[in-house]
């Protein structure tokens, strides 16, 4: 196993994006206290995987992320705070935390987004950071931390994970009648998808 | 300042790009059309194979920066909002993907497919040829068989069934026109068999497909007769000055419009004054 790398459209090559997915993680609450703590080896984006429904879900976050770190407009400290906020329809940075992040107790399974920018990007706030890890160093890390089954982060894994009633609840799909008149399974979880993203998309505004 | 915009200008990019459009792309992307307040672009949204409209609205010059902000941000939330609310409804538009109103864009599901407009006059067109060279009629007298016809009233009354829908949902699109309807081409395998005639297969395929209705630049909530009846003036005038060959099949867009939704019969009355005050306004010249 190992980390995925990914290059997303509209974004400069030398950002590198990695996923991972972590299956009956035994240490959510090690891995809280971490970020808690703001302990600078742990700068991940943490998600709790039953709040997403597939990679476009995700993806759709990183990308809104890292194009506010583009133009200067981070609305949380760091991209890594600003991916789970993405996740989130409104700009209540707690509330993004407590349902898409790390609960302690409650995460089983975990998505972990790593975004490394470019050495001289005047983004890059962890200064001591002299080499950009590789790939090796970072799924290393994460190995030996992570107490869990490393899973590729594919739709189907990640559709085996999600709570669709806290989807439901968080993005407002609740009572909707033209979602309920939809009979073909796959065509109302591609509606849900649709609808969750423009919630996202419309965030703040 | 001007040589940096210079410097951004190609042959191929007319207009300096979108800073979203300067960062690393698959592919580049492809302009489509440069309207009044912007611009469309075809491009990406996350991957490859996920194409995406960019529709871009460019700093005016002339207005304040501060109040050009603040008015680009909120048409392009008035819109994608409109979006939003038509999709949770199940109104046929595109799904909208990213939003970034400081910077003036949005980011829209990519519709396969060709405006109405076009599909339209390719029937009309290609009709009109294959009839008068076999029967020597003049084009004028074609819309007068029903039959012939029928491929055109049964694509207008699609046309009058998603209106009828948006407006169930309170809105109003404010610029309805074949041009702002896409034909989505239906899934693959509902689509027409090949009959060993490429012409009449062509001439069917241009009127097939799902209306998508795009465009929602300048939609409002309205549930008031008027606004609703001045939505259906103004595609009945744009049919007739797009495609006055159509035109006296425009009732079929109205019949479909009073089948799918319950209260259009007091905008149908409410209709009829409108015009009524169009052909005024239009003898006053
Ligand atoms: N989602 C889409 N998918 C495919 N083509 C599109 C899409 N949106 C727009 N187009 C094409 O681009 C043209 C212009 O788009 P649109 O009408 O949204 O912009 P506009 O008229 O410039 O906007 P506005 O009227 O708000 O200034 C459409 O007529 C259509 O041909
Ligand atoms: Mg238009």
């Amino acid at each position: 196993m190992s980390l995925e790398k990914l290059q997303l459209e509209h974004i400069p090559l030398e950002y590198q994006v990695y996923l991972g997915l972590f299956r009956n993680v035994a240490n959510a609450d090690f891995l809280h206290k971490q970020l808690l703590s703001r302990n600078s080896e742990f700068e991940y984006a943490f998600i709790d995987a039953s709040t997403i429904i597939s990679r476009i879900h995700l993806l759709s976050a990183v990308y809104s992320a890292i194009n506010s770190l583009l133009n200067g407009s981070l609305r949380t400290p760091n991209v890594h705070s600003e991916i789970v906020m993405s996740l989130n329809t409104n700009n209540n940075i707690s509330d993004a935390y407590r349902r898409w992040g790390i609960t302690p107790g409650k995460t089983r399974d975990l998505v972990v987004v790593k975004v490394i920018l470019p050495p001289n990007s005047t983004a890059n706030q962890n200064l001591s950071q002299t080499q950009t890890p590789d790939e090796q160093t970072i799924y290393g890390h994460l190995e030996q931390h992570v107490q869990g089954t490393p899973t590729p982060v594919t739709d189907e894994e990640l559709a085996q994970t999600t709570d669709w009633a806290k989807v439901r609840k968080y993005y407002r799909l609740n009572g909707i009648q033209s979602l309920d008149k939809i009979s073909d399974e796959r065509e109302k979880r591609k509606q849900c998808e649709s609808l969750v993203i423009v919630g996202m998309a419309l965030r703040g505004l | 300042m001007a040589n940096s915009m210079l410097a951004c200008l190609s042959q191929d990019q007319p207009f300096p790009l979108p800073k979203v459009l300067t960062h690393w792309s698959s592919a580049p992307a492809t302009l489509i059309t440069q309207g009044a307040e912007g611009r469309l672009y075809k491009t990406t949204h996350l991957l490859p194979s996920r194409p995406c409209a960019l529709k871009y609205r460019p700093p005016k010059p002339y207005r304040h920066p501060i109040l050009d902000a603040r008015l680009t941000k909120a048409r392009l939330a008035s819109e994608a909002k409109v979006l939003e609310r038509c999709r949770r409804e199940g109104v046929p538009v595109p799904a909208v993907y990213a939003i970034d109103a400081a910077a003036g864009w949005m980011m829209i599901e990519w519709i396969e497919g060709i405006p109405v407009r076009v599909g339209i006059n390719t029937w009309l067109g290609e009709r009109v040829d294959t009839e008068e060279n076999e029967e020597g009629e003049q084009p004028a007298e074609r819309g007068d068989n029903d039959n012939a016809a029928a491929p055109l009233v049964d694509l207008m009354k699609r046309i009058g069934a998603t209106i009828g829908a948006l407006h169930k949902t309170g809105i109003v699109h404010g610029d309805l026109t074949t041009s702002n309807m896409m034909l989505k081409p239906a899934s693959p395998v509902e689509e027409i068999q090949p009959n060993g005639h490429p012409e009449t297969e062509n001439k069917a395929k241009a009127l097939q497909g799902d209306v998508i209705l795009i465009d929602f630049g300048l939609a409002t909530q309205s549930q008031s007769d008027e606004d609703r009846a001045v939505d259906l003036y103004v595609l009945e005038r744009a049919f007739a000055s797009t495609h006055p060959r159509a035109e006296k099949l425009f009732d079929a867009v109205l019949q479909a419009y009073k089948e799918t939704f319950t209260k259009a019969s007091s905008v149908l009355v409410r209709l009829e004054d409108v015009r009524m005050r169009g052909r005024k306004r239009s003898m006053l010249g």
